[in-house]
């Protein structure tokens, strides 16, 4: 019998990494390069909005302390999820989220709808002690948020990361980034008209922790989880049964 | 380990770690209190730790001239220490977070210990701090005994070591502090990512100048996995963690990659870092440590070929599977799930020709406990790998994702297979590399053995259970056709399952302390070696007289 084929590659260590290389390099080629350029990856709605400094500020908190671990921002397309979450999540809802947070795990339930089902009130107690709000729960407290003044000084900076990864922020969110994320949770205050006027009239403002001088790491979580799944209406438009965007006054 | 070196290598190690400690001053001079800052910090007192070593050590007299015939273990005698001290860490954390989902106040009332920062603390310092230093440990090792030759470096293998396991400190000390991309399993922000490039192509290019230096033909089939665990992983690693730092004095950075694009590139790294990292390598210690405890020669070298490239090119098609029924197209979905599937056969063939491997040496499974590690290692590499393709159909998927199964089946694997695997790879490694009869206590080996095979079941069956529970009661529906549980009825269910996850946990951790413990008698205590046969490389002076095992 001749000799293997492999027998001669197992004999040069370069020509066995490039063999390598080769062997592995297809899969990721063939299922990530086209997801940039199939058009119906990501769907096109013209009324999907930006967050705002304060949504991305407090994003950055959800981030930091983890909560992906445990709660999932992505509803399948599996009839007991619409039924218990919403309408199944879009990949458009998730266009402007750099890293994307679907999740893999529910120690929590899923949130990817999770904006406008409850107060600005009861996410702060909730947060401030999830026990106190639902006895049986297991998340941890995170009382420290509402101490922790927010350090809105970067903030311009970090829009200018987005704007580096194509998220599509003016130069003149850049420059108001710290006053709109204050005027966003200070409602009577005369930085909350340019809230709304650079980032649409849907944007809630609100003093999420209740305190309004004060801007804390509370209200930029709080402003964050109230606007998931309110960056469009798309996901309602798509789904079988249509049901109602939350829509509160709070 | 500073005596190994001549006095140039001293000064050029001295060098090194005072470029090093620059960058860390330039970043804790520009980050200012920002975690960056504090990561300088780190940098300093790391880099300097090390130089101070060096210099205490700068005057003792030269190697003997005959170094270069020796093969060189010191680095692999530390990366033995470190892992085992990052295991016993992150395992801790694991316990300690498994506890706090059971006892959710079990936490001082700051963030550092609160459970979303301490799970990274758990998965980064078990797999890179403990698989890590142990894959590190064994490519050097093995590479230099099937090779027959010795490390093609002095101070880059101390580089890789020692700078690989910098990056997990920063790893680690970041997310206390909060630092992370919130990427599974690639947490560490943009700076640390930089910097384990600069040791990965290092460990790369030593690697491969160790295997050009071979006295033997053919490229030994250990080598083959280790080549694929450094290459694959050094592109999984660059592609994932693009992004874009808010400012080059500052911690957080945002990725390049947008949501469902970014879905996508998250978890084809996440998957082959399953793949690359915590599978290629540690089959590379499989096919040399098996063999050599077993006396056995491994049953088929063609199955090894078949099981090899069918790994490495499969595993890059799976990682889709973890977005079953989300928003990414549909067509991905399908070719992660096919490719998932067909993944079965080369894995089923390794763990096949392992077993194989053992016919005519099952009588020393039951008597050593060091082989029956290796043993059980095959065997929940078998079955999780089966569990991982039935995983990833659709319909089951449909089930399990997003519950505790998942966690389970993580757990099998790295549990039963990685953690199994390493142990019986370190019994059969150190007493050979430290020249002892054998391990101190055998006795406290088998006791291991125990405590890791109960806790692993413990465990698992636990997450099982806990997991097919919280997936049924979620899509339970009444008579009436509404949903019967509410998420909270399903969490309530949980608790018992917590506490019994903690609990073999625990066992586990008890298991890896007394390894710990025993490895450290070994090397201070246990009788030396008879010298049977000369463990020397191949200088093409002396007669090649080290056991190389048979393909």
């Amino acid at each position: 019998m001749p000799e293997l084929f492999h027998r001669k590659i197992e004999r040069t260590a370069i020509g066995f990494v490039i063999a390598i290389i080769a062997a592995a390099s297809v899969g990721g080629i063939v299922e990530i390069a086209p997801l940039f350029t199939i058009h119906q990856t990501v769907e096109d709605t013209p009324d999907m909005r930006l967050y705002t400094p304060l949504e991305l500020a407090g994003r950055d908190i959800y981030i930091r302390e983890g909560c992906y671990g445990c709660h999932s921002q992505m509803i399948r397309t599996l009839r007991d999820e619409v039924e218990r979450y919403g309408p199944y999540s879009l990949a458009v809802e998730s266009k402007y989220d750099h890293p994307m947070l679907w999740g893999s795990k529910r120690t929590g339930p899923d949130l990817a709808r999770i904006g406008g089902k409850y107060s600005d009130f009861w996410h702060v107690a909730h947060l401030t002690n999830p026990r106190d709000v639902v006895p049986e729960s297991n998340m941890p407290a995170y009382r420290w948020l509402a101490r922790t003044a927010l350090d809105t000084g970067d903030l311009g900076l970090h829009l200018r990361a987005q704007q580096a990864v194509r998220v599509p922020y003016t130069d003149e969110m850049v420059a108001n980034a710290a006053a709109d994320a204050f005027g966003q949770a200070a409602p009577n205050s005369p930085f909350a008209a340019g809230v709304t006027q650079r980032y649409g009239e849907k944007t809630q403002v609100s003093a999420f922790d209740g305190v309004v001088p004060r801007l804390t790491e509370m209200d930029a979580l709080v402003a964050y989880l109230q606007v998931l799944g309110r960056l469009t209406d798309a996901a309602y438009a798509n789904t079988a049964a249509p049901q109602q965007a939350p829509n509160p006054t709070n | 380990m500073v005596q190994q070196l001549t006095t140039g290598e001293r000064q050029n190690a001295l060098v090194i770690l005072l470029c090093i400690f620059v960058v860390g001053l330039a970043m804790a001079a520009l980050g200012g209190f920002d975690p960056f800052g504090v990561h300088g910090v780190v940098v300093m007192l790391y880099s300097g730790g090390i130089a101070a070593l060096v210099m205490k050590h700068y005057y003792d007299p030269e190697p003997a001239p005959g170094r270069q015939s020796q093969y060189y273990d010191d680095p692999i005698k530390v990366a033995i220490a470190f892992s085992l001290a990052w295991a016993v860490f992150g395992m801790f954390m694991g316990v300690w977070t498994a506890a706090q989902l059971a006892w959710p106040d079990l936490a001082f009332d700051s963030g550092w210990s609160s459970f979303g920062r301490l799970r990274p603390t758990h998965t980064t310092g078990v797999i890179f701090g403990f698989g890590g230093n142990a894959l590190i440990a064994t490519a050097f090792h093995v590479v230099q005994r099937t090779s027959r030759a010795r490390l093609a470096g002095q101070i880059s293998p101390w580089f890789v070591l020692l700078g690989y396991n910098l990056f997990c400190i920063v790893a680690v000390t970041g997310y206390f502090m909060g630092v992370t991309q919130s990427k599974e399993y690639a947490e560490p922000e943009w700076y640390a990512d930089l910097w384990l490039v600069v040791v990965w192509v290092t460990f790369f290019l030593l690697f491969l100048a160790t295997i050009a230096r071979r006295k033997e033909p053919h490229i030994y089939v250990a080598n083959w996995y280790f080549m694929a665990f450094i290459v694959v992983v050094a592109i999984l690693h660059i592609v994932n963690n693009l992004a874009v730092p808010i400012s080059f004095a500052r911690a957080k950075s945002y990725t390049i990659w947008p949501g469902v694009q970014d879905a996508m590139v998250q978890w084809w790294y996440g998957h082959n870092a399953v793949a690359f990292f915590l599978t290629a390598g540690f089959l590379g210690m499989l096919y040399y440590y098996l063999p050599i405890r077993a006396q056995r020669p491994i049953f088929s070298y063609r199955l090894s070929i078949l099981s090899f490239w069918g790994i490495t090119f499969f595993y890059m098609w799976a990682g889709s599977h973890h977005l079953h029924y989300t928003a990414l197209p549909h067509w991905v979905q399908n070719l992660g799930m096919t490719f998932s599937v067909m993944l079965l056969v080369p894995s089923w063939a390794s763990a096949g020709n392992a077993l194989l491997t053992l016919n005519g040496a099952w009588h020393k499974v039951r008597d050593d406990a060091t082989l029956r590690f290796i043993t059980v290692a095959v065997v929940f590499y078998g079955l999780s790998t089966f569990e991982g393709s039935f995983l990833a159909i659709r319909p089951v998927n449909a089930l399990s994702h997003y519950t505790d199964w998942t966690v389970g089946h993580v757990h099998a694997g790295a549990l039963g297979w990685v953690a199994f695997i390493t142990f019986g790879s370190l019994y059969t490694l150190v007493p050979s590399l430290w020249k002892r009869e054998g391990m101190y206590s055998p006795a406290l080996v088998e006791v291991h053995f125990w405590l890791a095979v109960t806790g692993t079941l413990i465990y698992v069956f636990a997450m099982w259970n806990s997991g097919i529970l919280q997936g049924l009661m979620w899509r339970t529906y009444t008579q009436e056709g509404t949903l019967a549980y509410s998420f909270l009825d399903s969490l309530v269910a949980m608790y018992p399952y917590y506490i019994a996850r903690a609990f073999g946990g625990l066992l586990f951790l008890l298991g890896a302390m007394v390894a710990a413990f025993n490895i450290w008698m070994t090397v201070r205590e246990a009788p030396a070696a008879a010298e049977k046969q000369a463990d020397i490389p191949d200088t093409g002076l002396a007669p090649g007289a080290s056991p190389a095992p048979a393909e």
